[in-house]
């Protein structure tokens, strides 16, 4: 029963995983980016909800009506005034300004907040479960998951079904050609890192309330993220929870089998998927 | 140039211990800095993860210090080679990943090592482990002699890596490697095998990687997990060093180690708002002058340190 349950858990965990992977996700197919800060902006967005929390005494679900305005208008921004500098075919500019901004918001948020592990408070929703035949399920993991899905959903729906979609496509096939069309390039490209820091705003409030943060942890969370979008295959948001899950589960197989293979499970499911099947398991077919 | 390279190698005879120290740090940094401009300046191998190969280095210098004895400085040929075997089939599998996705591949890879460190109980686990005094002595008796072979092991090293990288640099597969990163698809055109190329460099960089990582941690006397294989210590600060010298040249990791140094003894008071000044900084730097300190200097007097630019002679015939 012990491995039902860590399964369980882990399918659940997933969500939150494919959470910290979709944002990811949605930038690289709009415009090729790869955000190295992207998992310490799941960690600003935590201690924002932190912030709005305590000085507001919000819930921290009510707290990302807060939260996601203000990650996708700092979305918008950086992608305005910052990234879309370094966009070109050289992939070491956005490579290495992302990654210096990764230093300077975890040495920024160490210095706001001191290196002390945080936490928010869901107050009952913690703890509440449904029993589910011999096994509890947790409200809030569950809750986790089920939005995971919306979000993922939500993010299908706007690329193939709203005038922003047909941009951020367009602009993916070929920016040149969406320019002349009459899309402004850095707008779209802007209003999708506001996009990916909105859905960056859920993971990082999620992240919050399941587990205690800190400024160090952003790392950790864009790893996971990324495993998930290469588990599942490039381009496609589907595959992606499906990575996240796969992801999960194996780190609950792992820390059930000991405390200390968490981790080492999921990465070396990682690196078994990238030996037997590098497009991942559901690659997009190309276009 | 010789002269600098007399003063250097007798510095054990001049400088005071802290001073040892420190030129040490210089050059274990700059081999590291030089290290990773080859793989991502030349080779457009941009990882993230060379943290991999330092604390891996460390770990086996420590293991193989604990379990024989010999002296540490006579492992380091072996913790080379050992680097660049690992590094096969590490290298076979995340080449698989491409751009940005290869540099965060690397770093899993940090992860995995790290992780994998942390479990081995007889190396201390997650806590790490100190060399004991007995292998400590063996490197030799007393503390400044011990401190002048660390210091001369750091400038063999780096100077083999200098070596290296010229020589590689003005061979047919250095001219390749430049072509790829020129332009990968004109190269391929022309009959270069770029797969074999970067699997090469990618593999004597991690080998070279591991020996500069057995001599950090031969001078700092003990190990743990998070410092082996810390990102910010061994990739983040050297990618900085690197990005602000001027990436691609084999002046600029030299302008960056001494900006870094300098700086670091000027506002390491700071703590976080100094590394938060690194990033700034390289950020500025990356936006205004992609080609770093040198590449302002060069572009504005033409001045080359290292003579690797081929220019076409024409004979009056």
């Amino acid at each position: 029963m012990v491995w039902v349950n860590a399964i369980i858990q882990g399918v659940l965990i997933g969500g939150l995983y494919a959470l910290f992977a979709a944002g990811l996700s949605l930038i690289f197919g709009v415009m090729r980016l790869v955000n190295i800060a992207h998992g310490d902006l799941i960690v600003l967005a935590a201690f924002l909800g932190l912030v709005v929390t305590t000085t507001l005494g919000f819930h921290p679900l009510t707290a990302l009506v807060i939260v996601i305005p203000v990650m996708a208008i700092l979305g918008y921004v950086l992608q305005y005034v910052l990234l879309n500098r370094t966009m070109g075919s050289d992939i070491l500019p956005p490579l290495l300004v992302t990654f210096g901004l990764s230093v300077i918001l975890q040495n920024g948020l160490l210095e706001a907040f001191s290196a002390d592990p945080q936490k928010l408070n869901a107050g009952a929703l913690e703890t509440a479960s449904l029993p589910m035949g011999s096994l509890n399920i947790g409200l809030l993991p569950l809750l986790m998951f089920v939005v995971a899905v919306c979000v993922i959903a939500g993010l299908q729906w706007i690329f193939y079904n709203t005038a922003l979609g047909r941009a951020f496509r367009a602009t993916s096939d070929n920016a040149e050609i969406a320019q002349l069309m009459g899309l402004n390039k850095n707008h779209v490209f802007s209003m999708a890192m506001a996009l990916s820091l909105a859905v960056v705003a859920i993971a990082g409030i999620f992240l919050g309330t399941r587990t205690s943060f800190d400024p160090a942890g952003g790392p950790a969370r864009l790893i996971f993220g990324f495993e998930a979008v290469i588990i599942g295959g490039l381009g496609n948001l589907w595959g992606t929870l499906i990575g996240g899950i796969i992801l999960g589960v194996a780190q609950g197989i792992g820390a059930q089998i000991h405390p200390g293979w968490q981790q080492l499970a999921g990465h070396c499911a990682f690196l078994l998927v990238l030996a037997i099947r590098p497009t991942g398991l559901f690659p997009k077919v190309s276009h | 140039m010789a002269c600098t390279l007399i003063i250097l190698a007798t510095a054990p005879l001049w400088a005071g211990r802290s001073d040892l120290r420190f030129l040490s740090e210089v050059f274990l940094y700059l081999g590291l800095a030089y290290l990773w401009n080859v793989l991502a300046g030349y080779a457009g191998l941009v990882s993230v993860g060379q943290q991999a190969y330092v604390g891996f280095g460390g770990y086996l210098l420590f293991a193989l210090a604990m379990n024989i004895s010999i002296t540490p400085i006579a492992l380091l040929p072996v913790v080379g080679l050992a680097g660049m075997l690992i590094a096969v089939p590490i290298a076979s599998l995340i080449f698989r990943l491409h751009g940005a996705y290869f540099a965060i591949g690397t770093w899993v890879i940090a992860e995995v090592f790290r992780l994998s460190a942390a479990q081995i109980s007889s190396l201390g686990g997650g806590s790490g482990t100190s060399l004991p005094v007995s292998v400590v002595k063996s490197i030799a008796a007393s503390r400044s002699d011990r401190e002048s072979f660390s210091y001369w092991a750091a400038l063999v090293v780096l100077l083999l890596i200098i070596g290296l990288m010229f020589l590689f640099l003005r061979s047919r597969t250095g001219l390749a490697m430049t072509a790829i990163r020129d332009n990968e698809l004109a190269a391929e055109s022309l009959g270069i095998n770029i797969w074999r190329t970067k699997f090469m460099v990618y593999v004597i960089t991690a080998g070279l990687t591991s020996m500069l990582g057995a001599l950090i941690f031969m001078q700092k006397l003990r190990i743990s997990p998070d410092a082996a294989f810390s990102v910010n210590d061994w990739t983040a600060f050297v990618i900085f060093i690197v990005v602000i010298g001027g990436i691609g040249t084999l002046e600029g990791p030299i302008i960056g180690t001494l900006l870094y140094f300098l700086l670091r003894e000027t506002l390491a008071d700071l703590g976080t708002a100094y590394l938060m000044i690194l990033g700034a900084t390289a950020i500025l730097i990356m936006l205004l002058a992609p080609k770093g300190i040198w590449g302002l200097v060069n572009a504005r007097f033409g001045i080359e340190l290292f003579p690797m630019t081929r220019r076409v002679i024409f004979n009056k015939d």
